[in-house]
């Protein structure tokens, strides 16, 4: 029977702006013109129903419904996903969902009947002549469900403020309910936070009516919306119930409807339907589009808050019309497809809110994907309240907590850090210890609670340490995006990490302003007052100290100690292919990340490290190591210096230097100016590394001139996976002059041999180009690179269909990364890199990765750099060369012959065009990685007599 | 095997009636002019006129014949639009009929990839249905009509494959070699745009090859249409510079915009229809486009159902370009 909630009555109707639209007409409900792009007539129906509370007062509701088709393919459905479209949409935008599910259910998968409803006074149901509140909207949908009669499994679907009365008929019916999905909606408006500006100026005197009733500019405002831009065809089917004002009543009183005032009629319902949700212990899956100019990230935050244990996904680049903007339908038949649905018996809502986060919690424990939501549930909480259980977890680790040196050397007076800039400044163990400890406390003061997420935006240097390690102690999470990603990458990677508080200094803080970056801001240094306001700074690091020794001198116990499984931070992926995706590590990855370089390269307790990698260098205290941060721009890499490298050598007896790619360069160029001390303190360095992307054997070779006694490494990996292999110099030499391995003719840059910790495999391509092959360590196949190690990422940040995709084909109960590389194993163990997986050729007579052949065009002496793409349809696409030359040709043009057969005879005469260019189009952050997809599109515009313009 | 060719005097007719000789078939020729090929049957006629004598026509050519391909066709830029009706569409309606009527049970009609083309760059994509409506003038037109005619005619007993090659050149090729040649010895053969637009050729031997083996396959693969080339393709001024390497001639160094070309080319092709000469015009549309946009194609089908592949190679066939032009006259 269906729970009807707190007693509500529909009739006493405070002031709203209601009042301010035209009067409501009447009209019957009716089916759709037929011939509607991508609607099919045979899922229309309509359905008398009486009004709940209404003796005599029945409405026609139209409403899809595949059940018919279904019945006629003699399949019994799993369940009905009741789908609630929101304002001023109808049915319609539902039906990609009918027709996949349908389609589905016709190839033997599970099926699932799909009913969209077209809400009273919408689409093509009735005009019912009266204003129809929330909560009216609510107990309208339990009528038409009580006509229904419908039984099993319902999953709930809504959009926009559909997404609330889908709600609303959840908490109501729980004996029905077995899961929920929604898009882009909203559940409560913190009464703190200001409404959106485009629904203030649509709700605005004078403006409402107009805009959502008398003329159609609401419902274009809305399909204006879609990403990319909506067909003539679909805007048509949406405008179809909507040609006449008269039809267009229903928009208005949605509108009006919208609580955007404590004391607004319907406020009273959504805040019943919001505490509702934090109750509902069904699965849950959220799919958002980002770019809503209404509903923005901050209410998905709000949606994961009240159901920590949903599905999330975002889609990077769709916005409010998600539902055209992205497959949804595809989304929403996976996530139906892997998850046990165990509808709650009908006295569930009565059990306490503790039980049902603990059932919560165990959904998302139990599920296989072992996506955790990124935040730490009160209820998780409680599972590892005992700090002897997470001693206990942290001993079966293997690791140490990334504190632990700072207990264990708290009272060394001895060096931790060195900063070099503005002047070099020295901190001890003692010190360093006690300022994490103190802002630490500070921290937890003001109120940063485990879970929450902390952005950084300081450079590295002894503050950016302390205030990490504080974070991490006390169980924050700490959001780290770089500078490489451009302004416009960080902003949407900050945006969409929702990060609850800011800590920086004035650059990073500045454009966390403008740019309308979330979180209460902490700045690391003091400002005057009116600099202050501006920057919207609460705290400053020293206040954050001061209240923290307080609190300690006052005996505040310290926080309790994360167990390795809670989320430790979301760093951020380079954007080199695709918009920049947050990588979530929890506290036992980021320690196994330290272990790692422990095991690799030896970096332990009284080891000297230069830290000018950012990533690796965060971690000397967690190592009990004692580190530099050279002279430089971290956001220039380019400017360290030969000298500035020596100095942090000498300056605390260094055996260790880790570099950036982009820095080596400048440090060989700059060679010459070192002194005789210099090369003395660069004589002692034991092993140097190169990080972040590959470098050329001969720039590895010059750095390890000047540091005579080192060992050359650069490690594979990625923000993924920081330490999955590792070369030497004398590694790649060996590879390259070794025995000819002419049994593999895909080439590609070694990178040597997986780290100690760490799995490779192989994911086989098919003809299509496709890893579909089993994970394998059968040398000489090339396939996807395929990762396992403790220090693997735990999961991506909001990103439930990539992670699923990451995790693809993995062994059950193991967690596998699939890198997005392609490339091979050798007999020797040793991994190949032959590419990207999208960069793979796919021609008629096979598979052909792009590294091997780019390196044997590079032999070619007049040619500098070569990318290697495919253009034409996968299956038939034809081989082209992109080259720069020496000297850099100053425009873009067709090889001429001989330089055309040279490059022929290097890799095959199938190569069907060599085109010449200034310069090959690279990423931000490394400058050496190409972007083949985009090179491809381009050649393929120039090679079908397209624009003569530039990559 | 009997085997019929039409237009057999022709630059491909002859290679295709020659390769099916050789293969040790029967093959008689029909044609207007003698085929000159030692080892077949000549008969002379024309597929528009009625026999005058008993031993000269379409009905006698066909008769006693397994299996047919029918080349013969109006092949110009421009002309008489009747003309290319009458001998493209008529004439392949009569030998379908005469060939139906004599009981031969393969027939192969020999299109274009021209039939299918609607001016857009095509980029890696598989033959597409015939469309006269879309077809770009008198010639595509007529062969997109003729080519659905025949797959129309095609039924138990009677297996029709249609086959398109694209861009056939070679020694001895009139229709494009000569005169790609003789323009840039004359100094008259520009480079319309950048000259990258990738353009997708057939060597005349594998044109001739794949002709033999989708009338070996007729039974197979009756009904279909298959684009044949040689899986090369290249950036269009590589291929001349090809060809007028291999002619020893200087390859075309300056260039017009592909714009301007195809509008040069529509106002030639209105002047010349009005006042009508002998000769070819310099420049049409339909000819701008196809040499200032992409034409390949997905062969993969083509391959797999024909089970053939081209044997000469777009460089091979260039040495044998340049080994004729060294010895002819």
């Amino acid at each position: 029977m269906r729970l009807l909630g707190p007693k509500r009555s529909v009739t006493e109707i405070r002031a709203t702006p209601a009042s301010r639209l035209p009067r409501a007409r009447s009209a019957v409900a009716t089916l759709p013109p037929s011939g509607l792009a991508g609607l099919n007539p045979e899922w229309s129906r309509l359905v008398d129903v009486a009004e709940s509370g209404t003796p005599g007062v029945t409405h026609g509701w139209h409403l899809l419904d595949n059940g018919p088709q279904l019945d006629a393919l003699g399949v019994v459905p799993l369940g009905t996903i009741l789908c609630v479209h929101g304002n001023p949409t109808w049915s319609y935008l539902w039906r990609s969902l009918l027709a996949a599910a349908t389609d589905a259910a016709a190839a033997g998968a599970p099926a699932w009947r799909v009913i969209a409803v077209d809400q009273l006074d919408m689409g093509f149901s009735a005009r019912t002549g009266s204003f129809r509140p929330l909560a009216r909207r609510v107990q309208d949908l339990g009528d038409l469900t009580d006509a229904l009669d419908l039984t099993g499994s319902v999953i709930t679907l809504g959009h926009d403020w559909g997404g609330v009365v889908s709600l609303g008929w959840a908490v109501d019916h729980p004996e029905l309910l077995a899961g929920v999905v929604l898009l882009n909606t909203a559940v409560h408006q913190p009464s703190a936070e200001p409404i959106p500006a485009p629904l203030r100026l649509a709700l605005s005197r004078g403006v409402l009516g107009a805009a959502t009733v008398a003329t159609p500019a609401f419902l274009a405002t809305t399909l204006a919306l879609a990403h990319p831009p909506l067909s003539a065809a679909v805007k048509h089917g949406y405008r179809a119930p909507y040609r006449a004002s008269a039809r267009r009543g229903g928009i208005g009183g949605f509108v009006a409807d919208i609580p955007v005032e404590l004391a607004h009629a319907s406020r009273p319902e959504l805040d019943r339907i919001a505490a509702g949700v934090r109750a509902l212990a069904v699965p849950a899956l959220l799919l958002w589009g980002p770019r809503d100019p209404i509903f923005s990230d901050r209410y998905l935050d709000d949606l994961i808050e009240r159901m920590p244990h949903a599905r999330v996904h975002r889609f990077e680049g769709a916005g409010h019309l998600v539902a055209e903007d992205a497959d949804y339908a595809a989304a929403a038949l996976i996530w139906l497809g892997e998850t046990t649905f165990e509808r709650a018996p009908g006295d569930e809502t009565s059990a306490s809110a503790a039980d049902v986060e603990a059932a919560a919690v165990q959904t998302a424990v139990a599920e296989t994907a072992g996506v955790s939501a990124g935040t730490v549930s009160a209820g998780a909480d409680s599972a590892g309240a005992d700090s002897a259980g997470t001693a206990a977890a942290w001993a079966a680790t293997g690791t140490h907590p990334l504190w632990h040196y700072l207990d264990e050397l708290r009272d060394l007076d001895e060096t931790a850090l060195v900063d070099m800039q503005p002047a070099p400044r020295t901190v001890s163990w003692r010190l360093l210890s006690r300022r994490v400890r103190q802002i630490a406390a500070g921290l937890a003061y003001i109120g940063v609670r485990p879970g929450d997420r902390v952005s950084l935006l300081v450079p590295p240097s002894a503050d950016l340490t302390a205030v990490l390690y504080a974070c991490v102690r006390i169980g924050a999470i700490v959001v780290v995006a770089d500078a490489g990603l451009g302004l416009t990458g960080l902003t949407r990677a900050v945006r969409g990490a929702r990060p609850d508080f800011v800590i920086g200094a004035a650059p990073g803080l500045m454009a966390a302003r403008a740019l309308g970056w979330p979180g209460r801001v902490i700045s690391t240094a003091r400002y005057p007052a009116p600099m202050s306001r501006l920057l919207g700074v609460e705290h400053t690091l020293a206040e954050l100290i001061r209240l923290g020794q307080a609190r300690l001198e006052a005996g505040d116990a310290p926080a309790r100690e994360p167990a390795p499984s809670d989320p430790a931070a979301v760093l951020f992926t380079s954007g080199s292919t695709g918009p920049a995706k947050g990588v979530v590590y929890t506290h036992g990855q980021l320690s196994a990340v330290s272990r790692a370089l422990f095991l690799q390269y030896g970096v332990g307790v009284g080891t000297g490290l230069v830290a000018g990698f950012a990533p690796f260098a965060l971690l000397g205290p967690a190592l009990g190591a004692r580190s530099v941060t050279p002279d430089m721009d971290v956001t220039a890499p380019k400017t360290l210096t030969a000298s500035a490298v020596a100095a942090a050598v000498a300056a605390i007896d260094a055996t260790v230097v880790f570099l950036s790619p982009a820095a080596l360069v400048n440090v060989v160029a700059t060679s010459e100016a070192l002194t005789p001390a210099d090369h003395a303190a660069l004589a002692g360095v034991q092993r140097f590394l190169s990080a972040g992307a590959p470098i050329s054997e001969s720039l590895l070779a010059q750095a390890a001139a000047l540091m005579p006694g080192a060992t050359a490494h650069t490690p594979y990996g990625m923000t993924e996976g920081l330490l999955m292999a590792d070369i030497t110099l004398e590694g790649i030499r060996a590879a390259a002059s070794g025995p000819d391995d002419s049994a593999h003719s895909a080439g590609g840059v070694c990178v040597g041999a997986s780290t100690a910790t760490t799995q490779i495999r192989i994911s086989a391509l098919d003809a299509s180009g496709a890893s579909v092959g089993e994970l394998s360590e059968q040398p000489d196949v090339t396939g996807e690179i395929v990762v396992s190690a403790p220090h693997v990422k735990d999961h991506y940040d909001r990103l439930w269909l990539t992670e699923r995709a990451s995790r693809r084909g993995a062994v059950p109960g193991e967690r596998w990364h699939r890198t997005g590389d392609v490339g091979h194993l050798d007999s020797a163990g040793r991994l190949w890199v032959e590419g990207r997986m999208p960069h793979v050729i796919v021609t008629p007579a096979g598979v052909i990765t792009p590294v091997g052949p780019e390196q044997r065009i590079e032999m070619l002496t007049e040619v500098a750099r070569a990318a290697f793409v495919g253009v034409g349809p996968l299956g038939t696409q034809q081989q082209v060369a992109v080259i720069e030359i020496v000297p850099p040709a100053r425009r873009l043009h067709r090889a001429p012959e001989p330089l055309a057969a040279a490059v022929r005879a290097a890799v095959g005469s199938s190569v069907a065009a060599v085109l010449v260019v200034p310069g090959l189009p690279t990423d931000i952050r490394h400058n050496s990685k190409i972007d083949r997809t985009r090179l491809s599109r381009w050649a393929t515009g120039i090679l079908s007599g397209g624009r003569w313009v530039k990559p | 095997m009997r085997v019929l060719v039409t237009g057999a005097s022709g630059f491909l007719g002859r290679a295709v009636a020659a390769g099916i000789s050789a293969a040790g078939h029967e093959v008689r020729t029909f044609q207007r002019r003698p085929s000159g090929l030692p080892g077949v049957e000549d008969v002379h006629g024309s597929i528009t006129t009625l026999a005058d004598t008993p031993y000269a026509g379409l009905a006698y050519a066909v008769s006693g014949m397994d299996a047919v391909v029918h080349l013969a066709a109006k092949v110009s830029l421009t002309g008489d639009p009747a003309e290319f009706e009458a001998v493209n569409v008529g004439g392949t309606g009569a030998v379908l009929q005469a060939s139906k009527d004599a009981g031969v049970s393969r027939f192969v009609y020999v299109s274009s990839p021209s039939v299918a083309h609607s001016g857009n760059s095509i980029m890696g994509s598989d033959a597409l249905p015939a469309s006269p409506e879309h077809a770009r003038g008198d010639y595509a037109r007529t062969k997109a009509r003729a080519e659905l005619l025949a797959l129309a005619a095609d039924a138990p007993g009677f297996s029709v494959v249609a086959v398109r090659p694209h861009l056939v050149w070679g020694p001895g090729d009139t229709q494009l070699v000569d005169r790609i040649v003789e323009r840039a010895r004359s100094g008259r053969l520009p480079l319309l745009g950048h000259g990258a637009a990738l353009i997708d050729t057939t060597y005349v031997a594998n044109a001739a090859s794949a002709i033999h083996a989708a009338l070996d396959a007729a039974k197979r693969v009756h009904g279909r249409s298959y684009v044949i080339t040689n899986g090369e393709p290249r950036p269009v001024a590589e291929l001349l510079a090809g060809i007028c390497g291999a002619a020893n001639v200087a390859a075309p160094a300056w260039r017009v915009p592909a714009s301007a070309a195809r509008a040069a080319g529509s106002l030639i092709e209105a002047v010349w229809r009005r006042r009508p000469r002998v000769d070819e015009p310099p420049m049409t549309r339909f000819l701008a486009e196809q040499l200032s946009t992409a034409h390949w194609f997905d062969q993969r089908r083509t391959r797999a159902d024909l089970d053939w592949t081209p044997a000469v190679s777009l460089d091979e066939g260039f040495e044998r370009l340049a080994a004729y032009y060294r010895t002819a006259p």
